[in-house]
């Protein structure tokens, strides 16, 4: 059996409304961690990787906003290798990823939207410092890669986008 | 005040991001490693809790990118940001950062960076604390350095004011030489560091280079953990550390002590720090060269002889917890033991030392009684081509300089790495020499080595 992202995320509101920090769970040699401070150490360690050289996917934090003193919850973790190839539009640089110009606007584009290579997709934040991404290519955003919010590194796909 | 430190984002890559990662876990602190694209399969991003690409490979995109550092820190939820060395670790724009985003920088303040990492700056503060510097001076015109010159007389060297590793820096034999040697060394400065101000100060002919650890609570309490003599140097680049410095008079060396406390107390200096100094063989005394406000490379052999963890210590400090027990009771105690390094540099000697990128294809490192290895590199680790040529370090302990020096040679005989040139057999080179055994060998000894 494996743990299906639904799965993780009761189990991670389980454990908000629990009085625990901390939550280890194996099942068949996968194992899953939960840590309620800092909030974003969630990880599925996949079998027969080495005790701490192990791999540790990426988990998607949600950047704390200056306003609430809580952190926010975990997010789920994915288990499932990046997307990669000429379809996929990557973040040209580390940042906070928006899809829409303002809270509460429509995104800039949505699945199905048609893109030129100039179309503005999204906005990478980085340090209050607003980065316009440009789809850089001409097609048709077939999925859409990385959550409104999200932190993004170098490299993360944000877009799928087939011609 | 107590700031818990339950999460470390580290800022830099290789041996010394590996380094740090031990001592975290050992701590219990959640690590977070900012790479750039081509550091994304290293071992230490294998060993981290988690880690953030920060852009692409150049250092200019992604180490050296404050804002990307600042903002993966943050959205990762770190409490504080550890720059180890190179890269942002000396950058005040680092500290202001840091301090804006209500992140904890794991070093000292933007003041104290700006006092130590300006060299003029440096020199006055060393004056205001009442340790010897250099004669010498800056000047602005040829007329001013020529009149300078005269005072100090040849031979004398050219430096940059915010230089380091050597670059900007000229040594003037001959006063005729002068302006023809001010006007390269401005221009290097200015391409190195965007700073094109030199200051000029005596040559000593034989000198040894000694530098002193210490640690400060930022809030005007100085610890030192003795010296370190680092003169087997190449072009300004140290390529064996050792402590303590062989063949020093007692009261030279608590006289480097006091000058080094005293320097760290003046400034009110946070976190670990090295107060580096010239000794002046012929006169038998000593100058202040400038204060490294981070962790060294060669930070290992302090740590062999003292028992302190050094990189525990600058996260006990910037958690605002003072300093650890065992750091306290060292400096009472002194050294135990000598503790001599080598480090192991992607270079090639037959090339005058370049570089040597490449896939390391085979990597053998030492270990047994009294050796530590300190190394990012296992077989198929990539060393790229942007970044220092640092691959490891070997540090032998003995219970005195002789013992070291012959575990330091078998450790270093049995080290081996392939795929990339090394510095192997130069360090093989300079353990077997009799100079060097005999000890206190001045910073012209690799030249005279003739390698």
């Amino acid at each position: 059996m494996s743990l299906t992202a639904k799965d993780i995320e009761t189990i991670t509101r389980l454990l908000e409304a629990s009085s625990f920090d901390e939550l280890e769970l194996e099942i068949e040699g996968l194992k899953l961690s939960l840590r309620r401070r800092g909030a974003v150490s969630a990880a599925v360690v996949a079998p027969g990787a080495a005790p701490g050289a192990g791999f540790t996917p990426a988990v998607q934090a949600v950047p704390p906003s200056p306003e609430s003193a809580t952190p926010p919850p975990a997010a789920p973790p994915s288990v499932v290798p990046p997307p990669a190839g000429p379809d996929i539009l990557t973040a040209p640089l580390l940042g906070t990823f928006y899809r829409s110009p303002r809270p509460g606007e429509p995104p800039f584009v949505e699945v199905g939207s048609r893109v030129e290579p100039d179309t503005v997709v999204g906005i990478i934040e980085v340090m209050k410092l607003m980065n316009a991404v440009h789809a850089g290519r001409r097609g048709r955003v077939t999925e859409i890669l990385s959550q409104d919010g999200a932190l993004v590194e170098y490299g993360q796909a944000l877009l799928r986008i087939e011609a | 005040m107590l700031k818990p430190i339950r999460r470390i984002f580290i800022a830099n890559r290789g041996e010394i991001a590996l380094r740090v990662i031990r001592t975290c876990r050992e701590l219990g602190i959640d690590t977070v490693l900012g790479v750039s694209e081509v550091d994304r399969d290293s071992v230490p991003a294998r060993q981290a809790n988690r880690t953030l690409c920060l852009g692409p490979g150049r250092p200019g995109d992604s180490y050296l990118n404050v804002s990307a550092v600042v903002h993966a820190a943050r959205s990762s939820c770190c409490d504080a940001i550890h720059p180890g060395y190179g890269f942002l670790s000396e950058r005040p724009a680092l500290a202001r950062a840091c301090e804006q985003e209500g992140v904890i920088l794991i070093g000292p303040t933007a003041e104290q960076l700006e006092a130590v990492g300006d060299k003029l700056k440096a020199r006055g503060h060393a004056q205001a604390a009442g340790v010897p510097v250099v004669p010498g001076g800056s000047a602005a015109t040829t007329d001013e350095a020529l009149a300078l010159a005269r005072q100090i007389g040849a031979p004398l060297l050219v430096k940059a004011v915010g230089g380091g590793g050597g670059r900007g820096m000229k040594k003037v034999l001959d006063l005729a030489r002068l302006p023809e040697s001010l006007a390269l060394a401005s221009a290097e400065a200015g391409a190195a560091f965007g700073d094109a101000r030199v200051y000029l100060e005596r040559l000593v002919t034989r000198a040894r280079h000694v530098e002193v650890q210490v640690l400060g609570d930022g809030a005007g309490r100085v610890l030192q953990l003795g010296e370190r003599d680092c003169s087997v140097q190449r072009r300004y680049q140290k390529l064996i550390e050792e402590t303590p410095a062989p063949g020093l008079s007692p009261g030279l060396r608590s006289q480097l002590h006091d000058a080094a406390v005293r320097f760290a107390r003046h400034l009110q200096y946070r976190g670990a720090g090295t107060v580096e100094f010239l000794v002046d063989v012929e006169r038998g005394t000593f100058y202040f060269l400038e204060m490294n406000a981070r962790i060294q490379v060669e930070h290992p052999v302090t740590e062999a002889v003292t028992g302190v963890d050094l990189v525990a210590e600058q996260i006990r400090i910037a958690a605002g917890e003072g300093f650890g027990a065992r750091a306290v009771e060292a400096e009472k105690r002194g050294p135990r033991g000598c503790a001599i390094e080598c480090r192991i540099n992607a270079e090639d000697p037959a090339h005058d030392f370049r570089p040597s990128p490449g896939t390391v294809t085979q990597a053998v490192w030492p270990a047994g009684p009294g050796i530590r290895v300190d190394t990012h590199i296992e077989r198929g680790a990539r060393v790229p081509p942007f970044y220092d040529s640092l691959l490891g370090k070997v540090i032998a302990l003995g219970d005195d300089r002789p013992a070291a020096l012959a575990r330091l040679r078998q450790a270093i005989a049995a080290t081996a790495v392939a795929g990339v040139a090394t510095n192997l057999a130069f360090h093989a080179r300079v353990l077997a020499d009799a100079g060097f055994a005999a000890g206190g060998v001045d910073t012209g000894f690799v030249e005279s080595l003739n390698v």
